[in-house]
């Protein structure tokens, strides 16, 4: 089966000082993927770079089996990949519905579009919220929000960044609830998470990066085998 | 003052506010979605003023009526747009990465070239547009007669701002604005496409830069002036309301609209003075304006001085250069004295703007008012108490040290493209007063008869002693530069939080700069007047202060010697091409935004830049 995303050889500079070497990890369609790491080992940046968003070179950057590499972002997003970003970036000064909008693409083929009624559906205390203004939510309400917005422009894929982190215990349950939920409608999901407990929950494959390396890439059942790698790359 | 005055000076600032909404209202949009402040929006309120005048009475031919008259505002506002959407596809979008000292730049590049282009097109002359049928007879109120098109353009101000409300607010295309407002790159990776959303905004707000200039027709004159006037009120009201902010923009209209009416009641010559003190006191409370947010900043600055090793014999070439410099008036030529006698002023000028730019990172767009007030300062000496030159310089030098002191004190507040519009809007109320306060500065005469005493009469003694003033300012800046205080600026200018955390008060280094900046300045401005024994307002003007900020420009903001570089090129090219072309601003302008567009990121940046491209 081809890969959904497909990346080899990714490597990203901040300056001078390059901070990717050579990642290379696949996304199918419909799975979840993990990537773990700590602070600072290159999550974000690897979410980035594949979205154009920070400066990157690679061997293979390819998207549904076309190269993405070098196109504008909104090019990119309008494939059909979508980016929830790690400070959730909600449009403060728009209201709920109002970040949905801008957040909505025409539908894909062979898939139900997601409408703002469908998204209120899985996340109920949004549809109480409509007329809210992004500033005026909790972090977890915002994350929520982010997640709705992306899933707007019917994508075939998310970058989910650290959705877990400063969120309430009980919203990170949800959160997986909705990423399970997304999984179940096809949509694949690489998820950078910190928190390996929370990952391992949901995802089906692992990758571990760690300076901007990939340590290992597996099952998830493989990754939580191996306590000697959670303790050495994860320091738990 | 009775009742009915009042009420018709009230009416009359709603109509001005209103015309000053419709046009600021466009400035403000574009700014808060492409954080670029176009310069060129008066010049595309000129060019719809132009274009109507030219086009309504062509229609009205055509078939008279409202209906003519009206559609014709209506495309000429839209001819205004489509240059707007030409100007952002050519220009705009290859600099929304740059410093905003090379935007602005960039976009006074598109001033010049359409001050040229409108004189090509629609002649030199003012043209007044035709009075709007059926609006032609006043209306009466309580008693006395006000015109009858007032009472529509007051009506437009609303109408335009409820169409924008409804565009922002209802549309999808609003929505997007507003998002992009916030966070481009998240827009971006939504799956929205910028680029057309920024050629939608850019239409839009040229569309109301026209509208509003094609409004004016009935009112004002078509002239060339009026891309300068309208653009330095509209920085105030954006300035004011909140950049990026169109209730913001509506509201400081109004008052402004109000104070105008009124003020001309106790300062009957100058408005903009009590426009000015209104500016003064919201900053001061609000430094962001009304509704504006310190986040809504513009984009970088440009790289500035930064510590580099002396070089070897560095002194000892510097000292050759004097040396030979000092030489010169052996070869007696006069003409060649004149010229170097103004290219070491102007060099002196750009150098004290590049202890504010390079150094200190505040992007001053009104440097011209310290040249001014130098050299009105020395003057309006000799002028009024007969004073000789060298009670006159020194004069001059606080004039201009004080002028700085006072509108440094509250700039400094300020960062980014708010002081830029800020610094540039208080040049122009110092313009406007030497302007319009005949009586003592002799408005757009001047003053003549500012000669330099007997010992430095000839043209080589003034040339030496121009010389040696200038050498030992900028050896006193060089100083400075290079100093405890020249580093804390430095510091400040890379990074204001981190120089206020180590214990640098940012605010007074800053204004300290600035007083220094205007007294070298104020040298300059003096040493201009004498050399030319006279002043006029044109010192105080926009295009003197762009002329320091294209010296630095050309000679690379990045080092001390970079100024002294540029204003010998830049005026040996206008003596060199001035004469052969009747163009010389279209030349200008064009040179200007090529500059920008091929070193965006400055001479030495882009160097630095391909250092690192190869590393």
């Amino acid at each position: 089966m081809t890969p959904l995303l497909d990346i080899q050889g990714l490597s990203a500079s901040y300056g001078r000082a390059q901070v990717l070497f050579d990642i290379s990890l696949q996304l199918h369609p419909g799975e979840v993927v993990a990537l773990i790491g700590r602070n600072g080992a290159g999550k974000t940046t690897t979410l980035k770079a594949i979205l154009g968003l920070v400066i990157a070179r690679a061997e293979r950057l390819a998207f549904k089996g076309q190269s993405i590499a070098g196109l504008p972002t909104y090019r990119i997003a309008r494939l059909g990949l979508g980016y929830v970003a790690e400070d959730r970036r909600i449009f403060t000064d728009l209201t709920v519905e109002e970040n949905l909008e801008v957040g909505r693409q025409a539908q894909r083929a062979g898939r139900s579009p997601w409408s703002r009624e469908r998204l209120f559906g899985l996340f109920p205390n949004l549809a109480e919220m409509r007329g809210r203004r992004g500033s005026q939510m909790s972090g977890g309400e915002q994350q929520m929000l982010a997640i709705a917005r992306t899933l707007m422009g019917n994508p075939d894929a998310i970058l989910l960044d650290e959705p877990s982190e400063g969120i309430a215990p009980v919203i990170v349950q949800a959160m997986a609830e909705v990423i399970r939920a997304m999984k179940a409608e096809g949509v694949a999901v690489l998820l950078s998470e910190q928190n390996w407990a929370f990952a391992a929950a949901i995802g089906d494959r692992a990758c571990v990066i760690e300076r901007g390396t990939i340590r290992f890439a597996g099952p998830m059942a493989d990754f939580l085998a191996d306590e000697a790698l959670r303790a050495e790359t994860l320091g738990v | 003052m009775d009742l009915s005055f009042v009420a018709i000076q009230a009416l009359n600032g709603l109509a001005s506010a209103s015309s000053l909404f419709i046009t600021a209202c466009g400035l403000t949009l574009v700014f808060g979605v492409t954080r670029i402040v176009n310069f060129a929006h008066g010049s595309l309120y000129m060019v719809g003023a132009f274009t109507a005048a030219t086009l309504v009475p062509w229609m009205l031919e055509l078939w008279f009526g409202p209906v003519s008259f009206w559609l014709g505002i209506v495309i000429s506002a839209l001819i205004v747009g489509l240059l707007g959407v030409v100007i952002e596809v050519l220009l705009l979008r290859r600099i929304y990465g740059a410093p905003e000292l090379f935007q602005l730049l960039a976009t006074f590049g598109i001033v010049l070239v359409l001050q040229d282009l409108v004189v090509q097109i629609f002649g030199p002359q003012d043209i007044l547009g035709p009075r709007a049928p059926g609006l032609r007879a006043p209306v009466e109120i309580l008693g006395r007669r006000f015109p009858s098109y007032e009472l529509v353009l007051i009506a437009a101000g609303p109408a335009v701002l409820a169409a924008v409300w409804f565009v922002l607010r209802k549309t999808r295309f609003g929505t997007l604005i507003r998002a992009a407002t916030q966070d481009r790159e998240m827009v971006a990776a939504l799956g929205v496409n910028q680029a057309l959303l920024f050629t939608g905004t850019l239409f839009l707000g040229a569309f109301l830069a026209g509208l509003g200039g094609a409004l004016q027709i009935p009112r004002v004159a078509a002239n060339t002036g009026m891309d300068l006037s309208i653009i330095a009120e509209c920085f105030v009201v954006t300035v004011v309301g909140g950049m990026g902010s169109v209730p913001g923009a509506f509201l400081a209209a109004l008052i402004i609209g109000q104070l105008q009416a009124f003020g001309i009641l106790i300062f009957p010559k100058s408005t903009l003075v009590v426009v000015f003190l209104l500016m003064a006191v919201v900053l001061a409370i609000r430094p962001y304006g009304f509704f504006g947010r310190p986040e809504i900043l513009g984009g970088t600055h440009a790289v500035g001085i930064a510590s580099r090793k002396p070089m070897a014999r560095g002194t000892l070439l510097a000292t050759i250069g004097i040396v030979l410099l000092a030489c010169l008036p052996l070869i007696g030529d006069p003409y060649l004295l004149k010229v170097a006698t103004e290219i070491l002023v102007f060099a002196l000028f750009a150098f004290s703007l590049q202890l504010l730019i390079g150094v200190g990172g505040l992007v001053s767009f009104g440097h011209a008012a310290f040249f001014g007030l130098g050299a009105y300062g020395s003057a309006l000496t000799v002028k009024w108490l007969g004073a000789p030159m060298e009670a006159a310089f020194p004069a001059g030098l606080l004039l201009a040290a004080l002028g700085a002191a006072l509108i440094g004190a509250f700039v400094v507040r300020l960062s980014g493209i708010y002081l830029a519009m800020m610094t540039l809007a208080a040049a122009q109320i110092l313009y406007a007063i030497a302007f319009q306060w005949v009586e003592v500065t002799g408005g757009d005469n001047g003053i003549v008869g500012v000669w330099p005493s007997n010992w430095v009469a000839g043209r080589s003694a003034y040339y030496l002693l121009t010389l040696a003033l200038t050498v030992i300012t900028v050896l006193f800046l060089k100083k400075i530069i290079e100093s405890p205080f020249g580093y804390a600026l430095r510091a400040a200018r890379d990074s204001e939080p981190r120089a206020e955390a180590i214990g640098i008060a940012v605010r007074q280094q800053r204004w300290l700069a600035f007083i220094l900046a205007g007294a070298g300045a104020g040298i300059a401005g003096s040493l201009y007047a004498f050399s030319r024994g006279s002043v006029d307002p044109s010192l105080l003007g926009i295009p003197t202060s762009v002329d320091a900020l294209t010296m630095l420009l050309l000679g690379g903001i990045q080092t001390i010697a970079g100024p002294l570089a540029g204003s010998a090129v830049l005026h040996i090219l206008r003596d060199q091409i001035m004469p052969l072309t009747s163009l010389w601003r279209l030349f200008l302008g064009l040179s200007i935004i090529g500059m920008v567009l091929v070193f965006p990121r400055g001479l030495v940046g882009t160097i630095r830049q391909w250092g690192e491209d190869r590393a």
